[in-house]
């Protein structure tokens, strides 16, 4: 068949006069909405209360915490499958396609959990925005990674970590979004959760669309007016390309994949307990009466945890242009183990404004960790299949997504089994945190340049180079 | 792999930069709503 799609990727490709400045706020457009996964726990208390309406007093039948939390979970399990799964259908198909399906995808699981809540059907809120909402989240994910780094070879971490920034954003906008509309479908006997999944699925379609017909993909050697690649290249920024297939048999790809996971899990253990973790460490008992940390505090300190998380993803990653990338993921864990370590201390001597200060640079790395890695990629394995090889890494995410919360949970019952209280009770939290961060150190310094073998040489066919034995 | 001839970028074009600008108020606008949104309450930290 001649006749070609407008989704096809042959029909993204840019016109000469193409702005590529169009691009981030297309990548934006997507990451801004699937960012809204962060701020799905505005909806646990209505979700747990859908037939007593009350939280404190469920109602037999109603949903218990841990039951709503496995939404969560598997829309990021299915984040990191997808990201793997679909990398490779993505770069062939081209980011218009991809970004149309997460966008259905997307907003479909928002229709199927409404379905669900208005049924309270628990399997139908699993499968709609965990499963297909969560395929829409991975695919959206990747969606424009490998174009802006194709758009943006001068500062490719630049450009993923004004997207990567959007995933945070995201958060921003969807938590005082949600509210506003399950206040404003609220009646005396409804939440107004299934009336908020419906129009929060609209809403996001539609923002949605601007990336969809928006995004291009640069002309075969197109290249920004005045960039000349280095004549004599960086050993860990390579001029080729290896193949996603191949990239999984390079001791770098599980390298980065520890990278990226221990980062995450140390990451997650702050941003998983930040609200009972601070009340906890600076209660009246410690700070004096009156002088403790209140919960709307507390919600203070995790949006403002949220807002450094959001501004490392952009800053961090736009250093390691300058810096370099295994140079950056030196710096935020060796940085991290410090900050960790002296959590306790200053909690112990109730320094509540340093222990504010180093949460929110932890943070900040560790959004940077995720805003690096696109770039990373491209620098070891080449631009030409780089979304479907960041996909592939996205599962250490998923891993960590729930390892982190599990371990934090974990340590944190112990030592309160132990009857210790205060920064006691986390002391081995943030120790074993710094501990995850040792070995995402040790990953990193341990990272070298890909050997010749696994690039594709353009001699050879992609079928004959996946076919070759990995060595 | 030998580079590929750099295709020369044109200068952008008025209309181009229009564009550009509206495309980044879509994103902008609601980003920072959120961060404001986000800021108001980590105010409540230092109060």
């Amino acid at each position: 068949m001649a006749e070609t799609s407008l989704l096809d990727r042959s029909r993204t490709v840019a016109e000469p006069s193409f702005n590529r400045w169009l691009i981030p706020p297309a990548a934006l457009a997507i990451h801004l909405a699937i960012g809204q996964a962060y701020a799905f726990s505005v909806f646990k208390n209505p979700l747990m209360s859908l037939l007593s309406h009350d939280v404190d007093h469920p109602a037999p039948g109603d949903w218990t915490a841990g039951q709503v939390g496995w939404i969560f979970s598997i829309a990021i399990v299915l984040l990191g499958l997808s990201a793997a799964v679909f990398g490779t259908w993505l770069e062939r198909v081209g980011p218009r396609k991809a970004m149309l399906t997460s966008a259905l995808c997307f907003a479909g699981g928002f229709f199927l959990g409404s379905w669900g809540v208005h049924l309270h059907s628990l399997p139908l809120l699993y499968f709609g925005y965990g499963v297909v909402g969560g395929i829409g989240l991975g695919i959206g994910y990747i969606s424009p990674v490998s174009t802006l780094i194709k758009w943006f070879p001068d500062r490719p971490g630049v450009a993923t970590g004004m997207a990567i920034m959007g995933f945070g954003g995201g958060a921003m906008i969807a938590s005082p979004l949600s509210l506003a509309l399950m206040s404003h479908f609220k009646t005396p006997t409804d939440h107004g959760v299934a009336a908020t999944f419906i129009a929060l699925g609209v809403i996001y379609l539609l923002f949605m669309q601007l990336g969809v017909w928006t995004i291009r993909v640069p002309a075969e050697g197109w290249k920004p007016a005045g960039y000349v690649p280095a004549a004599n290249h960086h050993e860990m920024i390579t001029t080729g390309n290896v193949l996603a297939s191949q990239a999984i048999r390079t001791p770098q790809f599980w390298l980065l994949w520890v990278v990226l996971c221990m980062n995450v899990t140390a990451g997650i253990g702050i941003l998983e307990t930040a609200s009972p973790m601070i009340q906890e460490i600076f209660s009246d008992q410690v700070l004096g009466a009156g002088r403790g940390i209140t919960a709307a505090a507390a919600g203070g300190f995790v949006g403002l945890l949220s807002l450094f998380n959001l501004l490392g993803r952009f800053f961090w990653s736009s250093a390691s242009d300058k810096i370099g990338r295994k140079r950056i993921y030196l710096l935020y864990f060796g940085l991290g183990i410090v900050l960790y370590a002296l959590l306790p201390t200053l909690g112990r001597h109730a320094s509540l404004t340093l222990f504010v200060v180093a949460c929110c640079v932890i943070l900040s790395m560790y959004g940077g960790g995720f805003a690096t890695m696109p770039a990373f990629l491209s620098d070891l394995f080449g631009k030409k299949e780089v979304g479907a090889i960041h996909g592939r890494v996205l599962t250490a995410w998923s891993t960590a997504g729930v390892l982190g919360p599990l371990l934090v949970n974990y340590l944190h019952e112990s030592a309160k089994a132990k009857h210790l209280e205060g920064a006691a009770a986390f002391q081995n939290v943030f120790y074993t945190m710094a501990g995850l961060l040792v070995v995402g150190f040790l990953a990193d310094a341990l990272i070298r340049a890909v050997n010749d073998r696994y690039f594709v040489h353009e001699t050879v066919s992609r079928a004959e180079a996946e076919a070759a034995p990995a060595h | 792999m030998e580079p590929q001839p750099a295709a020369p970028a044109p200068a952008a074009e008025p209309s181009s930069n229009l564009k550009v600008a509206l495309a980044w108020l879509y994103v902008g606008v609601p980003l920072l709503w959120g961060i404001t949104q986000t800021f108001i309450k980590a105010l409540a930290l230092f109060k």
